[in-house]
């Protein structure tokens, strides 16, 4: 069984093309990182994964089916800026959002929900601040209690946008521990990811994406220097002068 | 002094202020306060046109006028945004300013038609709570009620789709009709207040109890509770005021008892001057002593 199939998928912002003609097939279990430059589609992709986008052709079938948001297979984990942290709300409020789609509509969380939220916000270092308003969370907290709220809506299937983007070392470590010991309960997980340097050491699977599906695989076949060229293009040429080919390949 | 009547009106208004607090807190978090307050203006053109229509100053009949238009003003909003360049703060300007001019050209003619001298429709300008009869009464009461009874129905589920529509989206909530009754809601606080706000100001009693409240909390529930605390006194008190002089509009009296209270609270709340000149004073003494 496939965790993500995607045939011919085509998404388009008013008269741009984002992506075109996009297809993978991922087995389940995986550690994903989908890597490419800024503005390849990346979030475009996710989002139209997870049926966001009204203008799209193709097909994606998640676990060998059409995505029924309310199977709630699928734990989403946004961009931190993606919303307003000013709202008046506590960090263990937003975990239980994660709850929600189990707890049905009109109703309100029952004491397991609110047991499995706190065991969420554990999970991630953060029980201490469960009461905290969500506007005095650093980012690295932040991040951490959108993971928690994704924990806690005990999904199969993970899909993360850029959860590193501005995180301190201490909080990456944690999220990709979380990451992997999900893996480890056969679980698959998709991140937007920006740093080459660490996609080796953090992910088995790897799609490489520019406006299009340029390779996916294994990591070990994927991410080669010959398949990064083709997927930066030109900016390639100046991390390998700065980094060394070799040291992220 | 305090007629029964008066109790009545007042208890009205109280209700009024209270489902105004709680749906201006989710609109004003869903930072579409403006929308309300062009829906508002957009009632006037509805009042107008249905007493030019049907020649009766039945309450029922204009309302529904004022739905029409108000709903009417912020479909235009929505569209204007979503399918030009033109950002949303312009797009409220350009509607809420055609929808009233519109208003105010079908108002002048109502007053110079025969029937324009009674019609009493320059009251829902600036809200006129004494001349409610008790068959308006009934109608703001029974509208209030709905709209607080609605709104903690969907209180869980608002709170999501406001601060995270693409997460709501992918968990299988029913993201647009949950807006869509939002923004039904927000019309209705609108048109069950013009009678007795007025149009102009009927903004301001979604606005200012929920910035207000928000002053005070950093919890969704409390400040909705103190959002419509504060709506309910500010309108209970409005009309009070209001009625001890003959001739004074009930609209702006309950909009200087609502900013009374903002300013209080912009002034003694945990999030207001004056702690946080405290804060600074204590922080600076901190400084010396280490």
């Amino acid at each position: 069984m496939y965790a993500l199939t995607v045939e011919n998928l085509s998404v388009a912002y008013d008269k741009k093309i984002v992506l075109e003609n996009a297809n993978v097939t991922v087995p389940t279990g995986r550690l994903v990182a989908i890597i490419g430059p800024n503005g390849a589609g990346k979030s475009t992709f996710l989002k139209a994964i997870l049926n966001q986008l009204p203008n799209k052709v193709g097909k994606i079938e998640i676990l060998g089916k059409l995505f029924d948001p309310k199977s709630l297979v699928v734990g989403y984990v946004p961009q931190r800026n993606a919303v307003d942290w000013d709202f008046p709300t506590n960090a263990l409020d937003i975990v239980l959002m994660g709850r929600y789609g189990h707890t049905g509509l009109f109703k309100r969380p029952s004491k397991q929900d609110k047991q499995l939220a706190m065991e969420a916000l554990e999970s991630v270092g953060m029980q201490e601040f469960a009461e905290r308003s969500i506007g005095q969370l650093s980012g690295g907290q932040q991040q951490r209690v959108f993971l928690a709220r994704a924990l806690a809506q005990n999904a199969t299937i993970y899909f993360l946008d850029e959860p590193f983007a501005g995180v301190d070392a201490a909080t990456e470590k944690t999220i990709i521990d979380i990451l992997k010991s999900l893996k480890a309960q056969g679980k698959s997980i998709f991140v937007v990811h920006h740093d080459l340097q660490t996609v080796k050491e953090y992910f088995d699977y790897t799609i490489l994406l520019n406006k299009t599906i340029l390779a996916s695989g294994v990591t070990e076949d994927v991410f080669t220097p010959q398949q990064l060229q083709k997927t930066y293009g030109g900016k390639l040429f100046m991390m390998q002068e700065t980094l060394g080919a070799n040291n992220i390949c | 002094m305090l007629s029964g009547n008066l109790l009545w009106v007042m208890l009205g208004t109280m209700l009024l202020g209270t489902a105004a607090g709680i749906t201006g807190t989710f609109s004003f978090l869903q930072k579409q306060s403006l929308v309300g307050d062009a829906a508002a203006h957009a009632a006037l053109p509805g009042i107008a046109i249905a007493f030019l229509l049907t020649g009766q100053k039945d309450l029922p009949i204009l309302i529904v006028g004022a739905a029409i238009t108000s709903a009417l003003s912020v479909y235009c909003i929505q569209w204007i945004v979503a399918f030009s360049k033109i950002k949303a703060d312009a797009a409220i300007g350009l509607v809420l300013t055609v929808f009233f001019g519109i208003g105010v050209v079908f108002l002048t003619v109502v007053n110079h038609s025969p029937l324009g001298n009674q019609s009493g429709l320059n009251d829902f300008i600036f809200g006129k709570a004494a001349t409610m009869t008790k068959v308006d009464l009934a109608w703001l009461f029974i509208s209030a009620t709905i709209i607080i009874i609605v709104s903690l129905l969907f209180y869980k589920e608002w709170k999501l789709l406001i601060f995270d529509p693409v997460y709501a989206r992918g968990i299988g909530l029913p993201v647009e009709a949950l807006k869509a009754i939002l923004t039904v809601l927000i019309v209705l606080t609108i048109v069950t207040g013009i009678q007795s706000v007025g149009v102009i100001l009927m903004s301001a009693l979604l606005i200012i109890p929920a910035v207000s409240a928000r002053l005070w909390t950093i919890k969704l529930s409390s400040m909705l509770i103190l959002s419509a605390a504060i709506g309910g006194i500010s309108g209970m008190l409005g009309t009070f005021i209001s009625s001890m002089r003959t001739g004074l509009s009930t609209g702006p009296i309950i909009v200087l008892v609502a900013s009374s209270i903002f300013f209080i609270s912009y002034l003694i709340s945990p999030a207001g001057r004056l702690n946080k000149y405290l804060r600074k004073i204590q922080f600076r003494k901190q400084g010396e002593v280490g």
